[in-house]
């Protein structure tokens, strides 16, 4: 019987840095779970202690029946034994070794002949054909990546570690190789962790996702679940939900609350019964926001706020505008919008926001 | 050239090489083990390592002379246990030339171990790879250069060493003497041409070496 991987443990750095996963669980199921949270919290020495490679100082990680580390004196099973595919941030290609030898590495005691057939499948599954004389000096970005993933995707791991593994790529490799990453961790059936500190890159890849921010896991659930709705303060900030503004709940009726932001008053979806506070934080992610501009019309969304635009700024392809609507909300527009609107600093707003899209975190006094 | 000379030559480039040969699998483990592993007493080791860097090459000699003489500590135990003779025969040439030409070897391959990139070697490991064919397929052929490099340093000094030499091994025509011993006494004795052309000999031999170096440290062609 199979129960994937479950891993709690601590691993403590000299300098009082101090990582600590509670509950770290990957169903046996081939689905990828994302690890996703700032740079420098912890994220890949989870990673490399999953792998073998970093001791814990205490805690356990099991995998399915073995037990890979049990910090009660038993000597943790070394990364040999684990058959875990790794794959780091800037894929450790064996420098001195041609693309296909680097592929075959771990298929070493296995006859010539089966050897060189499963590198070559693995090279035409990941199309690297025609590279296997290259050294890893003279591939792209993206080729390397690739090479990476078929060396560790060979010896038929049963669990695949992915450290960032779009971040070593320029942006407009990197979209083309998140998709091509994505239909292949789809036909895999490998239970995957990937890691990553990128919103876009953790929604197109996993099916779920934990947030963590300074050593500890904050949060689990469906990728784009966890993003429009944090579960705490802290995990708002690491998914960057742009408006996050205290409020008071005044009234809960017919599956509805009304709370009262600034000199507004929202409908939101309210909290569960056994969460519900009075005192909230509400949370709405800028591109569920729609902007009309002039006196409000009648419409299905629950909120249309009056407000004035205060600020219009360029972000990636899209322009965030800040408003005031007796509290400060963030929009996101496409530039195309904007000129439409003739939107400019000063001019009279409506927003409409639904009200499943306005998320009520508990607000402790 | 007479018999005498080639025989000389001969003679002096075996040693070095059986110096080198001796250097490398205990320079190797010494070089790995400081540049990766951490234990007590590293710090001595590697002072003594390079000991003979710094030491007059003559005190060197004096050390080895009165460790490796028949009542020395070592001498004793290899003559009571082996029946080796090692002070004024052909292996105290070699002892005195390994001690010699360590130090270069080790920092050398050192240097070189350290610059390998600890995270290739342990990808190895999660695919599967035991530490020894850890070793052969990933550290040493990426410190490769500095390995090469180091034995050729480590020849090279064997070829020339003098002052540690002739305290422990003499000079013993046929027996003990290098292409070094043989330039001094000839010099000497006031047998300046033949100095010369033992000097000469000499200079070809390093250009060789170097020649070698060169040869083994290009950069593969793809």
């Amino acid at each position: 019987m199979n129960h994937g991987l479950r891993a709690s443990f601590v691993k403590r750095f000299d300098d009082a840095v101090v990582i600590e996963i509670c509950g770290l669980a990957l169903g046996p199921d081939p689905e990828v779970t994302v690890l996703f949270g700032p740079s420098g919290c912890g994220k890949t020495t989870v990673l490399r202690c999953l792998a073998g490679l970093e001791r814990p100082d205490e805690g356990t990680i099991l995998f399915g029946e073995e037990v890979w580390f049990a910090s009660a004196g038993r000597r943790p099973l070394p990364p040999q034994r684990r058959k875990v595919g790794f794959v780091p941030q800037d894929y450790a290609l064996f420098p001195h070794l041609s693309v296909e030898r680097n592929i075959g590495y771990g298929l070493y005691g296995l006859p010539a002949g089966e050897r060189r057939g499963r590198v070559a499948e693995a090279m035409r599954w990941l199309g690297l054909e025609g590279l296997e004389g290259r050294r890893p000096g003279a591939l792209s970005g993206g080729q390397q990546q690739r090479a990476a993933l078929a060396r560790a995707l060979v010896v038929r791991p049963r669990l695949l570690l992915l450290d960032e593994p779009l971040c070593a790529l320029d942006a407009p490799a990197r979209l083309r190789v998140r998709n091509q990453l994505r239909r292949m961790l789809r036909r895999l059936s490998i239970p995957t962790l990937l890691v990553t500190h990128d919103r876009a890159d953790a929604l197109a890849l996993g099916d779920t996702l934990w947030v963590m921010n300074q050593g500890k896991l904050l949060q689990h659930g469906l990728a784009h679940e966890v993003f429009s709705r944090p579960a705490n303060l802290e995990a708002a900030a690491i998914v960057a939900i742009e408006t996050v503004q205290p409020g008071r709940v005044l009234k809960t009726a017919g599956g509805l609350a009304t709370v009262a932001v600034g000199a507004a008053t929202l409908t939101a979806l309210p909290l569960d019964l056994e969460t519900a506070a009075e005192e909230v934080y509400v949370c709405i992610r800028a591109e569920e926001v729609i902007l009309v501009k002039g006196p409000s019309v009648p419409s299905s969304a629950r909120n249309c706020l009056a407000g004035t635009v205060c600020s219009l700024a360029r972000e990636g392809p899209m322009v965030r505008v800040g408003l005031d609507c007796g509290f400060p909300l963030a929009a996101l527009l496409t530039p195309q919008a904007c000129e439409e609107m003739f939107l400019h600093q000063g001019d009279a707003v409506s927003a409409l926001i639904k009200a499943p899209h306005i998320h009520l975190i508990p607000r402790p006094d | 050239m007479s018999a005498e000379d080639w025989q000389l030559l001969w003679f002096t480039g075996r040693m070095a090489a059986l110096s080198t040969c001796l250097v490398l699998p205990v320079g190797l483990a010494l070089a790995w083990s400081l540049a990766r592993a951490r234990w007590r007493g590293k710090a001595l080791v590697e002072a003594l390592v390079s000991l003979p860097l710094v030491l007059p090459p003559v005190v060197t000699g004096l050390v080895l002379l009165k460790l490796f003489g028949r009542r020395g500590p070592l001498g004793h135990w290899l003559y009571q246990h082996l029946g080796w003779e090692v002070v004024f025969t052909w292996k105290a040439v070699v002892l005195a030339l390994a001690v010699m030409s360590l130090p270069l070897f080790v920092w050398a391959a050192r240097a070189s171990l350290q610059e390998v990139n600890p995270l290739l070697e342990q990808l190895a490991r999660t695919l599967g790879a035991g530490e020894w064919r850890v070793l052969f397929t990933i550290t040493l052929p990426l410190a490769r250069r500095g390995i090469i490099a180091g034995t050729m340093l480590a020849f090279a000094r064997a070829l020339g060493e003098f002052g540690a030499t002739i305290m422990v091994a003499g000079n013993i025509p046929g027996q003990t003497t290098t292409l070094p011993v043989a330039i001094y006494y000839s010099v000497e004795l006031g047998k300046d041409s033949r100095a010369w052309m033992l000097a000469g000999l000499s200079a070809t031999l390093a250009f060789l070496a170097i020649w070698a170096t060169q040869r083994l440290l290009r950069r593969p062609k793809r």
